[in-house]
């Protein structure tokens, strides 16, 4: 299907819809994004942006269900994912897949050792021996930097503290040489001190194994410096997309500006006034039309009200792509005025 | 931290709150206990905030609770305007701690779901058994205050209102009662990236015109550095650094503290830049320290509590526990090893 063999994933057009009985939620509407081998991409947004249901979306965790609607195509090799019968998408989970959650207390089952957790992977879908598994765990476990492995095999994930565990889940996550490493919120969970140790973990795993790595975050500072490039969602969809350091230094999209400009930065001087962004996120239950930011955006007119904005590459003639979702994205001169 | 002592404490001042000496222990069982926080000296001058900075288990919501007598300390004084908390029981108690408010980290479920804003906003005052046509213009007048209108609010229940307005709705709580000190405890974490700058501008902006005195209790340097005058690190219960906030960045010496700052996702290469005192701590490598976790608050570390966890400890930090010590113009450190700029 791809003459481009490098791409491990590629997303066109996904739709989520969750079916309540308050009516349809379009979690996610209309994404499109594609990864490489060894390329990190970061997802930010706030919650309800629709950041998880799309990470859920391109694993097949979430795909068409009585009260779920999920349109468009999520390829993870050539293959996607919602047209694969379901075993046929559990052999993709673990070899091609993974996923890390955000809460690692309960993505390791309480009454298993850390050992199991690991072993399961591999012998169920690599086929190893009970001897070759126990190894293999224990040299997973001292890539994650666990002091102490084969101690920690025997022990359950409640006598672990929340970044051990959190590396277990990651161990886990690697056991089956993933090409594609989706990463949801991996250390909302876990002290300031610990979340940097796990965000560098991760990134070096990545590139030693030359895996492509999905990072989704509120943390606009977790996503900088750690992904290429990186893709700003607002009520369920892209509103900018380009390399990491463009958008965090030349965002095209009020939203991002007016994101990056609202987060307190330890440079600042104390009681600088901090540039809020009004309003909340809105309800996806009843999305306003045109753009959606339009009812918080400072330079809204009544065409934004009206008419929704196609993502389009704004790149002032450089090579590399920016897209925005604006209709009248900002421009350096622009900024500054603002 | 380290240490104990009281060496920036500013008597001189008549500090509007001052907790002297406080230490909260809660016994676990089995003759174990929690030695959530020993020997804590704050003193808060009219018109500042304070920030408390520290991650999860180092004593800073069981110092702020403790403030607000909510349990009351196990030992050590709360003093406020003059009036010692620590002993009042019942009415007194409640009578003298109205003039300090407190608001929490989730605003959601420090709302009682039935109630209505109105009625929300003006519980604290009906129960001191003020009522009638003026409670009713009070409460539209704190509202407007914190940015919400009074007419679309007045009978909606917490759960029709995003966490932004509720936390909105939680502050117009506490001014209603005139306070003059505020206690947040980490008031912006719970909510949206985009929200938490409306609510840290709106309390910058009420304490102006409020007058108030506020204690910022937040895990988060960068929050902290913004909306406070000076800055108290705490680890595992006791005091690491006293600084202004200015100096936060670019004189911060405890390496706890440094290790703080080098923590802050994509904020390492700003720090180490600019940096004239630090220079044996940041040559130190202050990342290395957080390899270990946080010790168990039941058995802490003897000596300096940080010392499992520091790059710089050596055997004096295990036996002896370091005092806080002036190393600048309000700037105290309890640390045996770090030279004073």
């Amino acid at each position: 299907m791809n003459q481009d063999n490098d791409l491990v994933l590629e997303v066109r057009d996904v739709r989520t819809t969750f079916l309540t009985p308050r009516g349809p939620v379009r979690a996610v509407d209309g994404v499109s994004m594609s990864l490489r081998a060894g390329e990190t991409l970061g997802i930010v947004g706030e919650s309800g942006s629709g950041k998880s249901v799309l990470g859920r979306t391109v694993m097949g965790l979430v795909s068409n269900s009585p009260t779920t609607t999920v349109t468009g195509e999520c390829l993870i090799d050539g293959r996607d994912v919602h047209t694969l019968k379901p075993n046929q998408r559990r052999q993709l989970w673990g070899p091609e897949v993974a996923m890390v959650f955000q809460d690692p207390m309960t993505s390791l089952n309480p009454v298993k050792r850390v050992g199991r957790h690991i072993t399961e992977a591999l012998r169920l879908h690599l086929g190893v021996g009970k001897k070759e598994a126990h190894d293999r765990a224990v040299e997973l476990l001292r890539q994650v930097s666990i002091p102490e492995p084969v101690r920690r095999m025997t022990q359950y994930p409640h006598e672990l503290s929340g970044g051990m565990r959190q590396r277990v889940v990651i161990a886990m996550a690697l056991a089956c040489d993933p090409k594609l490493l989706i990463a949801d919120e991996p250390t909302t969970a876990l002290d300031v001190t610990v979340q940097k140790q796990i965000l560098d973990l991760l990134a070096s795993l990545a590139t030693e194994r030359n895996m492509a790595t999905i990072l989704i975050s509120h943390d606009l500072g977790a996503v900088e410096g750690r992904t290429d490039r990186v893709a700003v969602m607002y009520a369920g969809r892209t509103v900018e997309t380009s390399r990491t350091s463009r958008v965090f230094n030349n965002p095209v999209h009020p939203y991002a500006d007016a994101l990056l400009a609202s987060i307190p930065r330890i440079a600042d001087d104390p009681h600088t006034v901090l540039r809020a962004i009004d309003g909340s996120p809105p309800n996806m239950l009843n999305p306003p039309d045109g753009c959606r930011f339009a009812p918080r955006c400072r330079f809204a007119v009544d065409r934004c009200r009206e008419e929704s904005p196609e993502l389009r590459d704004l790149a002032d003639g450089t090579d590399d792509t920016h897209l925005g979702a604006c209709h009248f994205p900002l421009l350096p001169a622009r900024q500054e005025v603002g | 931290m380290a240490g104990s002592g009281n060496a920036h404490m500013r008597p001189e001042h008549g500090p509007l709150l001052s907790v002297d000496d406080m230490v909260v222990e809660f016994p676990v069982g089995r003759r174990q206990v929690v030695h959530a926080v020993s020997g804590l000296n704050i003193d808060l001058l009219p018109g500042e905030t304070l920030g408390i900075l520290g991650e999860s288990g180092c004593g800073k919501s069981s110092a702020g609770r403790a403030i607000m007598q909510e349990p009351a300390p196990t030992s050590g004084g709360v003093r406020l305007a003059g009036t010692e908390l620590t002993g009042l029981k019942g009415r007194s108690l409640r009578r003298d701690r109205a003039k300090m408010q407190m608001i929490m980290q989730d605003p959601v479920s420090s709302l009682n779901p039935r109630r209505k804003v109105h009625d929300l906003v003006s519980e604290g005052l009906r129960i001191w058994g003020y009522d009638g046509d003026d409670l009713d213009g009070a409460i539209r007048e704190t509202l407007t205050a914190v940015g919400l209108d009074p007419d679309t609010v007045w009978d909606r229940r917490a759960h029709e209102l995003s966490g932004g307005q509720c936390q909105r709705v939680c502050i117009a709580r506490a001014l209603m009662m005139n306070p003059d000190v505020l206690i947040c405890d980490e008031p912006v974490s719970a909510l949206d990236v985009s929200v938490q700058a409306q609510i840290l501008n709106l309390l910058e902006r009420t304490k102006e015109t409020y007058d108030l005195s506020m204690i910022f209790i937040a895990h988060d340097v960068s929050v902290v550095k913004n909306i406070s005058d000076r800055v108290m690190v705490l680890y595992l219960g006791k005091t690491c650094e006293v600084l202004p906030s200015t100096d936060m960045q670019t004189r911060a010496l405890h390496p706890y503290t440094r290790t703080l700052i080098a923590s802050i996702p994509g904020g390492e290469e700003v720090v180490a830049a600019d940096d004239p005192v630090a220079g044996p701590v940041a040559d130190a490598k202050p990342q290395a320290a957080t390899m270990t976790e946080l010790p168990s608050p039941l058995n802490p570390p003897s000596g300096c509590r940080f010392r499992t966890r520091c790059a710089l400890a050596t055997d004096r930090c295990a036996a002896e526990e370091p005092q806080l010590r002036e190393v600048g113009p309000g700037h105290f450190i309890a640390c045996h090893e770090v030279a004073a700029g």
